[in-house]
């Protein structure tokens, strides 16, 4: 298993190096004065020729590149304007509450879409088959900030079941003593089943909008790949050996089908993050996402591509850890 | 009564290859309710993308403070925003500005993606190598959030949106294009297009290239909605478009603040602009597969 990870931590490497010289680039070689940007929109001349001595802009471009690294090695990336903080502190501070959202979204997508995608292969052309159907274009097809709003106006203004959709936790209520950052965590660990309920009911519209985004590729691949076990020689084979349906579907043509579904979520990741961006917008969500569109709109370059590079080194290990589970789960990908 | 069977072959002429596609492909749309609806949404896009200005009951940019955030009704069909703009006016006119966004995306990466990738595939070796090690670093990155760092380097810009959606699509045609080129390398025709002493380029561009455009045209249909949805998202979070331009993201990203206190036409319509485009290119798309290549049809 050790020997596994290694390799697979191997195969990540190029990916990661890609991504450094990437959020590089997108600073340096592009047109425009970077030391102009780092600076902001209202700063003078002089102070512009400051940041640009500062950030090493008048250096050859690999001795600048070695600098960049330097600063990435130290955990440097760079002060926000903004907030006058250093960006690894703010991108810290704000972290946990994108990843509570966006892992309670992919929760809800992947034990919405699954069974429906099974259910779906195994009884085609019923109504659920129609559902899926449904829900797989209708997935694909809807903006997701559009849905977001569409959830706000139903489940907020004209139900009122869903506390307004104003970031994590009401504003008269204190958050949760900090351990892991994830408010239901803590609220559960400090056994403050108010606060968890109020935490739980912030959260549930955006993660729900997330979950409807990232349902449909899900349920499409999970009722295909599905549907093509299902008629696979070894499924036949386990019905003629008389071994009965459950112990078919579940045992020998589920944990097969589970192969595809798993190479998807690593696209599901892609979208999901990107999704996370605008969902945390629409319900003023105080997760990096946001953060990141309040320097955007402000010129305020150093959070961006902080942001750019977190988000990717993220994406990176989310994918490693598919790899992972896809040894888990397929014993013959462990030799390769 | 019956009419006298043809003798010979030549009595009924065999269709010219254009002419069979035509009937193939109404065969498939009257077979398909689906797909010829889809056709129809799209012409009547494009209807709203070239004449959208002419076909607009009102000026897109009047305001009429008198007559803001009016919910639908006989004068304004889709209700008026929070200037006492129409509503259905500025969804007509935005059509041009997001189709051609999205359309000169999809161009660019049809071109910069289909070439690289059909070199690629067809040359191997080191071009192989940097196109495809070009193309892991794109897809390394969460697709959307490489689009903003993007945008935010090259400068809040409507052509940087375009630029932004085409690269972040780049992986996707490079490699179908790379894929299709490498199955045809050693095919017949295209080696006898060798041996009748063509060069390498020109069997590239002239035999192998018009094969591959039909499955590249399907991929196109297919990625114009998510270039849809990419720089409608990038607008919404207030790049490129500048208010008050009507575009479809930025007028949801209006109507947002008006969805809590339950104005919800403002928001409402361009959204369902927004899912109707993306939704007829989708549509679209399968429909072109099943006339283009029958045997993956589902």
């Amino acid at each position: 298993m050790l020997r596994t990870i290694a390799s697979r931590l191997g195969t990540a490497l190029p990916s990661l190096a890609g991504v450094v010289v990437v959020t590089f680039l997108l600073t340096r070689v592009l047109p425009g004065d970077p030391a102009a940007y780092f600076a902001g929109p209202v700063a003078s001349p002089e102070a512009i020729a400051q940041i640009r001595a500062e950030l090493g802009l008048d250096q050859p471009l690999l001795a600048q590149f070695a600098r960049y690294l330097g600063d990435l090695a130290r955990g440097d990336l760079g002060v926000s304007l903004t907030t006058g903080q250093p960006v690894l502190a703010d991108i810290a501070a704000r972290l946990p509450a994108s990843i509570e959202l966006t892992l309670l979204g992919l929760l809800l997508a992947v034990c919405t879409a699954v069974p429906l995608g099974v259910l779906a292969a195994l009884r085609q052309g019923s109504w659920i088959d129609h559902l899926c159907r449904l829900v797989t274009t209708a997935g694909v097809s809807l903006p997701v900030f559009f849905t977001g709003l569409l959830a706000v106006y139903v489940f907020y203004f004209l139900l009122g079941w869903s506390p307004a959709p104003l970031g994590r936790l009401d504003s008269f209520m204190s958050e949760p003593a900090r351990v892991t950052g994830f408010f239901l965590v803590d609220s559960a660990l400090a056994g403050d089943g108010e606060t968890f309920r109020a935490a739980l009911a912030q959260l549930l519209l955006p993660a729900i909008t997330l979950a409807v985004f990232a349902l449909a590729p899900l349920a499409r691949i999970t009722r295909a790949s599905m549907l093509a076990a299902l008629s696979a020689d070894f499924v036949r084979t386990a019905r003629a050996s008389g071994l009965n349906g459950r112990t078919v579907v579940l045992r020998y043509a589920f944990r097969n089908a589970m192969l595809p579904v798993l190479t998807t979520l690593g696209m599901v990741f892609s979208f999901l993050l990107g999704a996370n961006v605008l969902v945390e917008k629409v319900f003023a969500w105080p997760g990096i996402g946001s953060y990141a569109v309040e320097a955007l709109i402000a010129s305020d370059f150093a959070p961006v591509q902080g942001f750019v590079l977190i988000m990717a080194i993220l994406y990176i290990l989310l994918n490693l850890f598919i790899d992972l589970l896809y040894g888990l789960v397929d014993p013959r990908m462990k030799e390769g | 009564m019956d009419a006298p069977l043809p003798l010979t072959a030549e009595a009924e002429p065999r269709p010219s290859a254009a002419i069979a596609l035509l009937r193939h492909a109404r065969y498939v749309i009257s077979g398909n309710v689906v797909t010829a609806a889809s056709f129809v949404l799209f012409f009547l896009l494009l209807l709203c993308a070239a004449f959208g200005p002419w076909l607009a009951p009102y000026d897109p940019l009047a305001s009429d403070t008198m007559a803001a955030l009016q919910p639908p009704s006989a004068a304004h069909w889709l209700g008026t925003d929070h200037l006492g703009r129409d509503i259905l006016s500025r969804i007509v006119v935005a059509t041009r500005l997001d189709m051609g966004i999205a359309i000169s995306s999809v161009a660019l990466v049809f071109v910069l993606g289909g070439l690289a990738g059909v070199a690629a595939g067809y040359f191997g070796g080191w071009t192989d190598r940097i196109v495809g090690r070009l193309a892991d670093t794109i897809m390394a990155f969460p697709l959307f959030v490489l689009a903003m760092g993007i945008v935010a380097a090259l400068g809040n810009t409507v052509t940087n949106i375009v630029i932004a959606t085409a690269i972040v699509n780049f992986p996707l045609y490079a490699r179908i294009a790379r894929a299709e080129a490498a199955v045809r390398r050693d095919a017949g025709y295209v080696q006898a297009a060798r041996l009748t002493g063509n060069g390498e380029m020109r069997v590239l561009l002239g035999t192998i290239l018009p094969n591959i455009l039909p499955i590249m045209a399907v991929q196109m249909s297919l990625t114009m909605g998510y270039a849809i949805l990419n720089a409608a998202g990038l607008s919404f979070i207030g790049l490129g478009v500048k208010p008050p331009t009507p575009e479809w993201g930025i007028m949801v990203a209006e109507g947002a603040s008006f969805i809590v206190s339950g104005e919800w036409w403002v928001a409402l319509f361009p959204g369902l602009a927004l899912m109707l485009a993306v939704f007829c290119f989708n549509l679209l798309g399968d429909g072109l597969r099943d006339i283009v290549d029958p045997q993956r049809r589902t």
